[in-house]
């Protein structure tokens, strides 16, 4: 892997893409494979990985926008890593379809004759039904192709053309999309993730899954970054003064993820209304718990007292650590969402979680993927937006 | 002597006290004080200027941990005020919970905890800037005003234990002062 210090063009693009491709192809053709050994353990660790990486591309999605409305110095430096992990979303739509297939099995809303018997779905039937479903979850990634190739396509563009003007517009379309975004992604938890448990709603479940998705994508902008660096890419463009700013958000987004991760367990507890209490029965009960405990413990107590100091947050070894520590996390927490609900349908839910080697390889098959389509894009482009105006000023960064 | 108190009074030199043009002059003053192995100096200007506390070679601050304790008194004490209220002083049953249910203490836990460290921010940073301060020699200079203006400045102190007038004065003039002042003060 070499860069061209003057132009920041890749000479070299090293062999990330190209091992993870293969890799990717082995997942998946493993997961393939799983479809015929267990259906319904194949589309329900199929979900977690698909939402997993979703969520990687929305957090970055988020980063973008909030970059450019706020006028952000700092993180121009960076920008193009949050751009292009962005603008894996539009190609995601294609590893939805195996859950086209596979809503059966998912979703029990899905199936007639449960709803005929259950007078609660029929309430629900007028949302949560097939063909609407299909038609918000093409409606979603629509806005998200539209919103990421509208400030991908200007950020590159602006590299070539030295337009001063592209900034602006970015920031203009910024203020609109961030609104798409937030509808968007709120939606989409609800359909993909919390219509799992049809009878259960929370109303601030989108917040929930918007702030593990901002700490994953948080994680990866860290670990793509600081596997740059030790190859010598950016290294003295992206310092520890970035580093130390990734940090922070981190930090303070595992309090948010506490915050909102409680906020919305306290309610239920509280209103102890039996449609909503059973989402956190079945995940205290039998091995359950332990996940559960994880989550608090992980999610939140760990990383907390990690990043506490400044210290922590400018060592690189520590921030190398949090962010693998935060992807796990970030997947223990997806699939504390998804797999509880596995065979459930109208029957007594799971009472212990089970890992099965499917986890692992749809995992690694849409990731290998999201890597290679990831770092084939950034590895074309150069690695910093070369005429953002801010550029200079991102690079000599410090925190004071 | 008795005399003394309608003669002018007696005064000594309290701060010597240097312009710079800009930030840069600045900067690059407060380091060469710094090398020069003066302790009681201090640089102001009209906003923060980044770079000032290393080239000032400041320490990091202490407020951190003050923060720390507070959170943790706020904290902690939020969960005993709490426990001891509903499940010892006054045990009432509210919509069937168990009486020390720390769930419901939460928010109070959490806001007892910001509060305090608010208050250990901000009265943790009075104290370790000495405020608040009713008098200070550097305000017996006119052209001290423009600090909140468009001045940048370096003034070192009487106290400190290399202070001399003239050495401090061709010190700033070396250093590239457009102007050196020796503020003075009434001798107590």
């Amino acid at each position: 892997m070499r860069i061209d210090t003057k132009t920041f063009r890749f000479t070299d693009s090293g062999t990330l893409g190209s091992r993870a491709l293969m890799i990717g192809a082995i997942g998946l053709a493993a997961s393939a494979a799983g479809y015929f050994v267990n259906q319904d353990q194949f589309f329900h660790s199929y979900l977690t990985a698909f939402v997993f990486w979703v969520t990687l591309g929305l957090g970055a999605l988020f980063f973008t926008l909030i970059h450019h409305l706020v006028d952000a110095e700092w993180s121009v430096a960076i920008r193009r890593v949050m751009e292009t992990t962005m603008v894996t979303l539009p190609m995601m739509a294609i590893f939805f379809l195996p859950i086209v297939f596979g809503m059966h099995d998912l979703f029990e809303w899905s199936l007639a004759d449960v709803v005929a018997g259950d007078h609660l779905l029929q309430g629900k039937a007028p949302y949560l039904n097939p063909m609407f479903f299909f038609a918000r979850t093409a409606g979603y990634f629509l806005v998200w192709f539209l919103l990421t190739r509208a400030l991908y396509g200007r950020s590159i563009k602006q590299d070539t053309s030295n337009e001063k003007g592209q900034t602006v517009r970015m920031r203009q379309i910024s203020a609109p999309g961030m609104v798409l975004f937030g509808f968007t992604l709120t939606y989409a938890a609800f359909d993909w993730l919390m219509s799992l448990t049809p009878h259960w709603y929370s109303t601030i479940f989108g917040v929930y899954i918007f702030v593990g998705a901002l700490l994953a994508s948080l994680a990866f902008f860290t670990l793509i970054l600081l596997y740059m660096r030790g190859k010598g890419v950016l290294a003295d463009k992206v310092t520890v003064e970035h580093y130390h700013d990734l940090g922070k958000l981190i930090f303070a987004f595992t309090i948010f993820w506490a915050y909102i991760g409680f906020s919305q367990y306290f309610l239920i507890w509280y209103g102890n209304i039996p449609e909503e209490t059973m989402f956190f029965h079945t995940r205290w009960a039998g091995s359950w718990k332990w996940v559960s405990m994880l989550l608090i413990g992980g999610h939140f107590l760990l990383p907390f007292a990690l990043l506490l100091t400044r210290a922590a947050k400018r060592s690189l070894k520590v921030l190398a650590f949090a962010g693998f520590w935060m992807l796990f996390i970030h997947w223990v927490d997806i699939y504390w969402v998804v797999l509880p609900t596995m065979g459930a349908h109208g029957a007594e839910p799971s009472h212990g979680f089970s890992l099965s080697w499917m986890d692992l390889s749809t995992m690694v098959g849409i990731g290998g993927m999201f890597i290679w389509m990831f770092w084939k894009r950034y590895t074309s482009q150069p690695a910093v937006p070369v005429n953002d105006p801010k550029l200079e000023a991102s690079f000599n960064f410090t925190n004071g | 002597m008795q005399s003394s108190s309608t003669a002018s009074p007696e005064m000594r030199p309290a701060i010597v006290l240097a312009e710079f043009a800009n930030v840069d002059a600045l900067l690059s003053a407060a380091e060469k004080v710094r090398k020069a192995g003066y302790k009681k100096f201090d640089c102001y200007s009209p906003f923060p200027v980044h770079g000032l506390d290393a080239a000032m070679g400041e320490k990091q601050s202490p407020l951190g941990w003050i923060v720390g304790v507070m959170a943790l008194i706020g904290g902690s004490g939020a969960v005993l005020m709490q426990g001891w209220m509903s499940a010892i002083d006054y045990p009432l049953i509210i919509s069937g919970k168990p009486l020390f249910s720390f769930e419901a203490f939460v928010p109070i836990i959490f806001e007892l905890t910001v509060l305090l460290s608010a208050f250990g921010a901000v009265f943790g940073m009075f104290a370790l800037n000495r405020l608040p301060s009713l008098y200070h020699p550097i305000f017996n200079s006119d052209r001290f005003r423009a600090a909140t203006d468009d001045g940048f400045f370096v003034g070192i102190e009487s106290e400190d234990s290399k202070f001399n007038v003239e050495d401090v004065k061709r010190f700033f003039t070396a250093a590239g002062a457009t102007n050196v002042e020796v503020v003075e003060e009434e001798v107590e």
